[in-house]
């Protein structure tokens, strides 16, 4: 059995950052466990432009983004183990794996960082009556197909769910010649950025029906067409309000859910609306050692928080496993307290005494909602307040507590994160 | 003149902007709710570009890959997409490729080279 100071699961965005950030942290001794053949997780397929903004101050496509931190790791000689499938992870932090070459074997590390990115909601999970027809794809798949494989799904086109990834295969399909007839959404707001509803709808006169959605699926043995209904506030199709769309490819964009099978598998806690683990300041969960980052831990709409976030996971866990199991007990434990139309935040427990320098907390809100302040109170004072003009389910909101904030407080008592009236 | 109605893409707000237009040349910008929104609807309306990203063909790749991604490495006027994607379906490349090769030079007589984003053995 090899030892080694951290194992991170997956080799996407999130593993990658964290095995840098960890090796720059002093754990020399790193292993990234990748089911695919190369490194890089979805990255690889988004091959439009718009990532690194916020980290490399330009707009790259996805495989740009992943080469640098593909780099960095290189760079450092960090172990990797590709087309190697995880099978299961003991309490202990055992790892089984399997690979081609090596057969069934087991990994003892100190520490582990969970990156296994998140999966897209299928068919099944949405409850489309019809029959099992070809030509119904989740728009990750109809992404991986084009952009990696070469292939074209279909030519005439129906998308449900205005989640960026729809949006973007919208535009796809259409540059590489099929007809996109129309991107229905439940909801009475987009799901995704502003931007991609202008530059990949917009710009090839794609509509976007909002409270519209898919009642049926036509077609026995390929997609023969779907029926479309508007919505009523209460999210139910309207009687009366169906209309037949003809077309030979349906592709879901209906949302993200973290793969969590390897974390509940070994005991982690998981968080009930996010669908990841829930974790502490250091983003480590119920499991000690044991730490989780990027769309496993919540899914995020901008791959730069996915590496900061990561980042912060691997120096976390290059920490835990230096100091052996010698980390101090920390003496006192805070929920992070929610109101105000937040749906959730990350990290949702801390400990005050354990955060150096600064703590992040990233968060969600429910619904749209203007001319907001984003409050954050600790033991009832207000000792945050922005203005936030807009916030909507689809962007990420975040605020950083520093520690000199928090020292203020003999005892913290209690942290509230809410929202107010500008 | 003329009239035009575009989303300002700079936040999520997404401000309705109202402009008036001779040709190419903005008049007036109104609906915007900050500075952001006129500069961003002024070069939208005289001059809209996008970057370009699309796959072209691979051959002899080791890893069996058939394609591989490419970018147009400037924006190019967003009329002269679809021209792009039509020379860009007759390209072809040899495996090994590196980011930053030239997959095709002057698509559509943009000026504008289309180059490669992944380096694919």
């Amino acid at each position: 059995m090899k030892q080694y100071d951290i194992a991170i699961i997956g080799a996407g965005p999130a593993g990658l950052a964290a095995a840098a950030a960890a090796y720059d942290a002093g754990a020399k001794n790193i292993i990234i466990i990748e089911r695919e053949d190369a490194p890089g997780g979805i990255l690889n397929q988004c091959i439009h432009a718009g990532f690194g903004l916020h980290t490399f101050n330009e707009e790259l496509t996805g495989p740009e983004y992943a080469a640098r931190f593909i780099a960095r790791v290189k760079e450092r000689g960090i172990d990797m183990l590709l087309s190697t499938m995880v099978l299961s992870i003991a309490r202990d932090k055992t790892i089984t794996a399997m690979n081609r070459t090596q057969g069934v074997f087991t990994i003892q590390p100190k520490a582990v960082v969970l990156c296994m990115g998140c999966r897209e909601r299928s068919r099944g999970a949405l409850n489309i009556p019809g029959f099992r027809p070809a030509g119904i794809y989740s728009a990750g798949t109809a992404q991986k197909l084009v952009n990696i494989m070469g292939y074209m799904p279909g030519r005439e086109v129906v998308i449900l769910g205005s989640g960026d990834i729809g949006l973007i295969m919208a535009r796809r399909m259409t540059l590489e010649g099929a007809h996109v007839k129309l991107v229905a959404e439940l909801m009475p707001y987009s799901g995704g950025l502003k931007r991609n509803i202008v530059q990949c709808l917009d710009d090839f006169d794609i509509p976007l029906m909002l409270s519209h959605t898919v009642v049926d699926i036509h077609g026995r043995e390929r997609v023969e067409g779907v029926t479309i209904a508007e919505v009523g506030a209460d999210l139910k199709p309207i009687a009366g309000t169906e209309e037949y769309y003809p077309c030979d490819t349906l592709l879901l964009s209906c949302g993200l859910i973290p793969e969590n099978e390897l974390s509940r598998g070994m005991g982690v806690g998981i968080h009930p609306v996010t669908g990841g683990p829930m974790v502490n300041e250091s983003l480590e969960t119920d499991i000690e050692g044991v730490f989780s980052a990027g769309n496993a831990l919540h899914v995020h709409d901008l791959v730069d928080y996915v590496s900061e976030e990561a980042a912060a996971a691997g120096r976390n866990a290059a920490q835990f496993a230096l100091a052996g199991n010698a980390n101090e007990v920390c003496t006192q434990r805070i929920c992070i307290e929610l109101s105000g139309g937040i749906r959730y935040a990350v990290p949702s427990a801390i400990a005050p005494d354990r955060i150096q320098s600064s703590l992040t907390i990233r968060m969600r809100v429910g619904s749209v909602m203007k001319n907001k302040r984003l409050n954050v109170i600790i033991n009832g004072e207000k000792i945050i307040s922005r203005p936030r003009p807009v916030m909507a389910p689809g962007e990420m909101e975040q605020v950083v507590i520093m520690k000199d904030m928090l020292d203020k407080y003999a005892k913290v008592e209690s942290i509230l994160i809410t929202t107010e009236d500008m | 003149m003329e009239r035009k109605t575009l989303t300002c893409i700079c936040c999520p707000i997404g401000c309705t902007i109202e402009a008036e237009l001779e040709g190419n040349h903005v008049l007036s910008v109104r609906g915007n709710s900050c500075p952001r929104g006129e500069k961003y609807a002024k070069s939208e309306l005289s001059n809209p570009v996008r970057t370009l990203t699309s796959t072209v063909g691979l051959t002899g790749s080791a890893t069996g890959a058939a394609v591989a991604p490419v970018r147009s490495a400037r924006e190019i006027p967003k009329g002269k997409m679809l021209d792009c994607m039509k020379e860009l379906s007759r390209v072809s490349v040899a495996a090994p490729v590196h980011i930053g090769d030239i997959a095709l030079k002057n698509a559509a007589g943009t000026g504008v080279d289309i180059v490669i984003t992944r380096d694919m053995q």
